[in-house]
């Protein structure tokens, strides 16, 4: 009985598209991942929720079209989400990525967007859609 | 030995490079919390001293092509950052170098061998924090 119930609502919560994210329950950065998803379901009618699967491919590249020196998420933020990042270019460390470990991320919209806008285009030479954007929240929600 | 201020007045008028080491030995750190968070994302937020104004407003005229990234903030941040960091400037310099690392007296003062630059803690000149642990505090004195 239990279970099932369970088994439910997580059904649900993945519909949303923020299954993951629950696991580190935060207003803010619900509030962001519900935002893109709006985002996504208009840019493409059969969005069928964020995946932490493709958010961690778009974060461990590697990727063409950008910088070659920073074809991955990972060249600053490291392929591994749970340790301090270093910038590729000019040696400056960045703290983690994974929420797990900094918890502090993906909670202030403006940032977030400012970060996205700016990092896009060095690695993959192009804005990165809302989905993507949401898959790697969802990505890094889950680490 | 403690030299009196007459004296490193004349002192610094007679060679600008003593000039730049004792204006640059204690540098004020950042008090403008735009600056601080706009222009410490990527690097170290730079003093307004380490550059004369000149430089500044070069930099703060092209963000979106800042040294190969694209650093545009809104405008109404371009004003603020730009007003603290021409009227904090440093006094000395040349103004049409955008690059702290570029100056006379910084390459004077850091005439080291290519392998140091390379060093993967290192990785860029303009890394202060890598070899001055408390460059963001200003302090450059001691290594
Ligand atoms: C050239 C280095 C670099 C690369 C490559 C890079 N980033 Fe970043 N990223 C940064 C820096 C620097 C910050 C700001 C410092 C911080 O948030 O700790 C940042 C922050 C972010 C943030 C803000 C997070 C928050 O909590 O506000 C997002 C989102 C982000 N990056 C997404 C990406 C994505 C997506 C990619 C790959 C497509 C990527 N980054 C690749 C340097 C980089
Ligand atoms: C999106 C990332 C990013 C942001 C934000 C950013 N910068 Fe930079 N900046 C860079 C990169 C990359 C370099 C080149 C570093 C190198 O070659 O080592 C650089 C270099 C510089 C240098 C020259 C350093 C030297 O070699 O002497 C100055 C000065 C500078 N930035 C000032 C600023 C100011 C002022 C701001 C805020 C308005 C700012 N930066 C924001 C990425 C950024
Ligand atoms: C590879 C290591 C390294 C890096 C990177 C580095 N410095 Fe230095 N710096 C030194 C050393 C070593 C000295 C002392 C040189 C001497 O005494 O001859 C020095 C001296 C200085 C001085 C003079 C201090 C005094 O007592 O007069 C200033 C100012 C300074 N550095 C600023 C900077 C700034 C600003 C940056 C970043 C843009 C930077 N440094 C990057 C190693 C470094």
């Amino acid at each position: 009985m239990i279970p099932m119930i369970r088994s439910v609502a997580l059904g649900l919560v993945a519909g949303l598209g923020i299954g993951t994210a629950l696991a580190a329950s935060n207003a803010s950065r619900d509030g962001i991942l519900t935002g893109y998803a709006a985002q996504a379901r208009a840019e493409n009618p059969s969005f069928a929720g964020f995946s932490a699967d493709r958010g961690r491919a778009l974060y461990l590249g590697p990727h063409t079209g950008g910088k070659p020196e920073t074809n991955a998420c990972a060249a600053c933020h490291t392929a591994d989400p749970k340790r301090e990042g270093r910038h590729a270019i000019t040696g400056r460390a960045i703290k983690p990525m994974a929420v797990s470990v900094n918890p502090a991320r993906f909670t202030d919209d403006a940032d977030v967007e400012k970060r996205f806008s700016r990092d896009c285009p060095n690695v993959l030479g192009r804005a990165c859609t809302a989905q993507e954007k949401g898959d790697f929240i969802t990505f890094l929600a889950g680490q | 030995m403690r030299l009196p201020a007459v004296t490193l007045a004349i002192l610094a008028a007679i060679t600008t490079t003593a000039a730049f080491a004792n204006e640059m030995e204690r540098v004020t750190p950042i008090a403008h919390a735009a600056t601080q968070k706009e222009c410490g994302e990527c690097h170290m937020a730079f003093q307004p001293q380490l550059l004369p104004a000149a430089s500044w407003g070069r930099i703060m005229d092209d963000l979106a092509t800042h040294f190969g990234d694209n650093a545009s903030l809104d405008p109404q941040a371009v004003v603020d950052i730009r007003a603290y960091l021409t009227s904090n400037a440093g006094r000395l310099g040349d103004g049409r170098l955008t690059r702290i690392t570029e100056q006379r007296w910084w390459t004077r003062e850091h005439d080291f061998r290519a392998h140091i630059w390379s060093r993967p803690d290192v990785r860029s000149k303009s890394n202060c924090t890598a070899c001055h642990r408390d460059a963001d505090k200003g302090l450059y004195e001691d290594n």
